[in-house]
């Protein structure tokens, strides 16, 4: 019994071992962990517009051509957290040079538009994902989500959730520092 | 054709290393002394070729040689000197190279100061110290070659990456592997004795003063990083349970278990095997530190430049020695006897609830760590551990550990007398209660576990302080009498309460910076006043100025509170052309109660072109964790230099030579 106890150091060592190798064979990126679609283009879509003049049509084109850095936030009306961080995205729009888009989610349009009407629209386009399509092409969980997509049309971040509190600095402060990166 | 020299003398230290991993320990089993004392010149040999050749390659980086590829990757010709020299360990080739250095360095220092450890005891150990030697050495020369050349060369370097162009790289690297590598003496005098198949509280004694030096070398490693992340790279923290973090603090956690475990084998010959094993894992989870920086297996901030096939090879070296020294012990610890019986309320029941604790510390750390690598491997599944699982499965272990640290000095040897003891320290409690509901009063806000913590860093406190004055007599006797005994008791016990003293602060100021922080993001125009944290700040004015080899934008700050003027602030947003690259330096207004944080960008939108963009953060008490980590250092100074070290190893000499020196 006792002799079992003296070994079982060595088995734990081996155990973390065997993993180890594991890890360091095969090729994985320990680094690409909370998306898949980090630093990936963005996903193929074409969606019609609402409450946007002059653009019909919001699509990955569309997009990828601003060469600018852009917010993408996926809400809806009939969803409470995405009025709770309404008031974060205008901060966002009145004091960043972005494009701020906004898709929403599952909605109806007249429900979306009436939405849009009484909080105020912060976006500068707004899509119609009526059927959910394009949200399973961007991988969102659900809504909100915001993904911060940098000039070159490669998104470079993904938050699940209100943009609020430390969550909002923290979108900000990488907001910043792609900002910062062009200059 | 210094470098040239460099890495020729890396050879010939290799070589060394080779026959010293071999001679020494076959002169210890056949009690030839000849051999056995070859390994003291080949110690000291090898230490002078590594010096060498480590010179050779600071030499290197001093003049801009960029025929060398190290120097073309890491270095540039307008860099301030300071940074030049210190580029040598800012990358991975040259940061080995150093790792070695300090591994010759244990080796010679138990030649120069060992004078009293018993021969064959040395002459293994210095051969366990050569098996390591070997292993890292060729891996150098094998896939991390330093002074591999470039042709053509360049006209210029690419320059270190901004953000190590810092004072901290000057040290921080150096003492943590001070540290981390100071084990490896510890590690070889572990195996050593399990080949000699032997413990005696004898050899606890020779091993303490080294473990020792490691753990103050580590200790003021970890906390030079975290002051360093803190102050210079604008991280805004001082911990992030980053990996590369954590696996830095794993050794410290375990070495911390390991000081305590040794004082038992030492005084009453018990935990011996225990001991032994602390001795090999301490050393084992600073090898699994430099291999998981080093092979990219995990995410972290630290990453050096990624190699499979040197992961693979730190991989192979961490299974012959780990898993070696593991066999080992699986084959010799089980008859490894102790003695010396106690009671479980005793001082050496105290020590292993220490120790327990603080393995089991150790272990949430190592699992939230490797985490993430074992779900990938058996569901595929993608995740990384944070801060969340750290604070809710390693705090609630560290405080018990704090509370019954104030406990453990109390305890008699052999068996105690606990309701006694907490007798003794009723007024203890009652103060820290009030201490407690005084926080709780004065803080309403942050989680309930924060004020709980800070009254259990309080009892710590008053716990360690009533019992230094209890052993110094502080009442019974006239201040000059009382000074006197100061003097004539061993400093490692005064050492102690200074580092218990450390702890405390170092839990007081960690609670209150996490719990009580305070944190906000404004847009300022010139003249503008905003209030935070009690302070209103001033954004006066915005210059630019120029910089060695960089250009910067500084902005002057008046920090002001509702008594008046405290302080200008100048924090800056510095642009390096060379490297492309950019930092942030903040500006810190640092007083003992807290730290108004600083830092500040440009204006992001252009039609809000005159407005800045501030980052302001308050940071409650957190001077408290590098005052502590001080305290922690002195403690470990203090206990260094007691005498009782010194005395020991010449009683060693007259009792143990004769035994076990054969012939």
């Amino acid at each position: 019994m006792k002799r079992v106890l003296f070994i079982f150091p060595l088995i734990a060592a081996l155990g973390i071992g065997l993993f180890s190798v594991w890890g360091l064979t095969g090729d994985r990126n320990p680094s690409d962990i909370p998306s898949a679609l980090l630093g990936k283009p963005i996903p193929n879509f074409k969606i019609e517009t609402i409450m946007t003049e002059g653009i019909s049509e919001l699509s990955n084109n569309y997009l990828a051509n601003l060469e600018k850095i852009t917010v993408v936030n996926f809400f809806a009306s009939w969803c409470l957290p995405c009025k709770a961080e309404h008031s974060s995205l205008k901060k966002l729009k009145s004091s960043y040079d972005i494009h701020l888009a906004g898709i929403s989610y599952k909605d109806k349009r007249n429900d979306t538009s009436n939405w849009l009407s009484e909080l105020g629209n912060p976006y500068h386009v707004v899509g119609l994902d009526i059927s959910g399509r394009t949200g399973i092409e961007w991988g969102i969980s659900g809504v909100p989500e915001t993904f911060l997509i940098n000039k070159k049309g490669e998104i470079i971040y993904k938050f699940a959730g209100p943009l609020l509190g430390e969550n909002l600095v923290h979108f900000e402060n990488l907001l910043m520092l792609e900002l910062n990166k062009e200059k | 054709m210094i470098p040239e020299l460099g890495q020729f003398s890396l050879v010939l230290a290799l070589l060394i290393a080779i026959l010293q991993s071999i001679v020494p320990i076959l002169g210890a089993s056949r009690g030839n002394s000849t051999w056995m004392n070859s390994a003291k010149t080949s110690s000291l040999l090898m230490f002078f070729l590594v010096l060498f050749s480590f010179l050779a390659l600071v030499y290197s980086y001093v003049v801009s040689d960029f025929t060398v590829l190290n120097v073309v990757n890491n270095s540039h010709s307008d860099k301030p000197m300071l940074y030049k020299v210190v580029g040598t360990w800012g990358n991975h080739e040259g940061s080995i190279l150093l790792w070695v250095l300090i591994l010759v360095t244990f080796g010679a220092a138990v030649v120069v100061f060992g004078d009293e450890i018993p021969s064959t005891l040395k002459a293994r150990t210095l051969s366990v110290q050569a098996w390591i030697l070997v292993g890292f050495i060729s891996f150098i020369l094998f896939t991390s070659n330093p002074f591999e050349r470039i042709f053509p060369p360049p006209l210029n370097g690419n320059e270190l990456n901004p953000l190590l162009q810092d004072i901290g790289l000057a040290i921080h690297p150096p003492l943590l592997y001070f540290g981390y590598v100071g084990f490896s003496i510890v590690f070889s005098f572990a195996v050593a004795a399990l080949i000699e198949g032997n413990v005696e509280p004898v050899w606890a004694r020779i091993v303490r003063p080294w473990i020792l030096v490691a753990w103050t070398s580590l200790s003021g490693g970890i906390a030079l990083g975290s002051w360093w992340a803190y102050y210079e790279l604008g991280w805004g923290g001082w911990w992030f349970w980053d990996p590369v973090e954590n696996v830095s603090f794993m050794p410290w956690l375990i070495g911390t278990a390991l000081l305590h475990s040794a004082i038992v084998t030492e005084k009453r010959g018990a935990f011996k095997a225990w001991t032994i094993l602390l001795s090999i894992l301490t050393f084992s989870l600073s090898l699994l530190g430099t291999f998981i920086v080093r092979s990219g297996l995990l995410t972290s901030v630290h990453s050096f430049a990624v190699d499979p096939e040197r992961g693979i090879y730190i991989l192979i070296l961490l299974g012959l020695s780990i898993g070696g020294s593991l066999v080992l012990f699986a084959f010799r610890g089980a008859s490894i006897e102790d003695d010396g019986l106690f009671s479980p309320i005793s001082r050496e029941g105290g020590l292993l609830l220490n120790n327990l604790l603080l393995v089991t510390c150790a272990g949430t750390v190592l699992f939230g760590t490797m985490y993430p690598l074992f779900l990938e491997a058996i569901s595929g599944e993608k995740i990384s551990v944070g801060p969340p699982f750290f604070n809710i499965t390693f705090a609630p272990i560290a405080l018990i550990l704090c509370s019954v640290m104030a406990i453990g000095p109390y305890l008699n040897w052999k068996k105690a007398d606990l309701p006694g003891v907490i007798s003794r320290l009723r007024f203890t409690m009652v103060l820290s209660l009030f201490g407690l509901l005084a926080i709780w009063y004065v803080k309403t806000t942050g989680p309930a576990l924060a004020i709980l913590s800070f009254g259990i860093a309080i009892w710590l406190l008053l716990g360690v302080i009533q019992e230094w004055m209890e052993r110094i007599k502080f009442f019974d006797l006239s201040p000059k009498t009382t000074l006197k005994l100061i003097k004539s008791m061993p400093r490692a016990s005064h050492g102690m309460t200074i580092s218990h003293i450390g702890i405390s602060l170092i839990v007081m100021g960690a609670v209150a910076s996490t719990a009580w922080r305070q944190e906000s993001v404004i847009f300022a125009e010139l003249g503008q006043k905003n209030d935070f944290a009690g302070f209103t700040i001033n954004l006066e004015k915005i210059e630019n100025i120029k910089g060695p080899n960089y250009i910067s934008k500084m902005a002057s700050i008046r920090v002001e509170n509702s008594k008046g003027f405290l302080e200008n602030l100048y924090p800056e947003r510095r642009v390096y052309p060379v490297a492309g690259s950019g930092t942030t330096e903040s500006a810190i207004r640092q007083t003992l109660q807290g730290d108004l944080y600083i830092s500040f960008s440009e204006a992001a939108d252009k039609s809000i072109k005159d407005k800045w963009t501030l980052r302001l953060i308050y940071e409650p008490l957190v001077n408290f964790i590098w005052l502590g980590a001080i305290l922690l250092m002195c403690g470990g100074f203090m206990s260094l230099s007691d005498r009782r070290f010194r005395r020991s190893f010449s009683q060693v000499k007259k009792i143990t030579l004769p035994i076990t020196e054969p012939g």
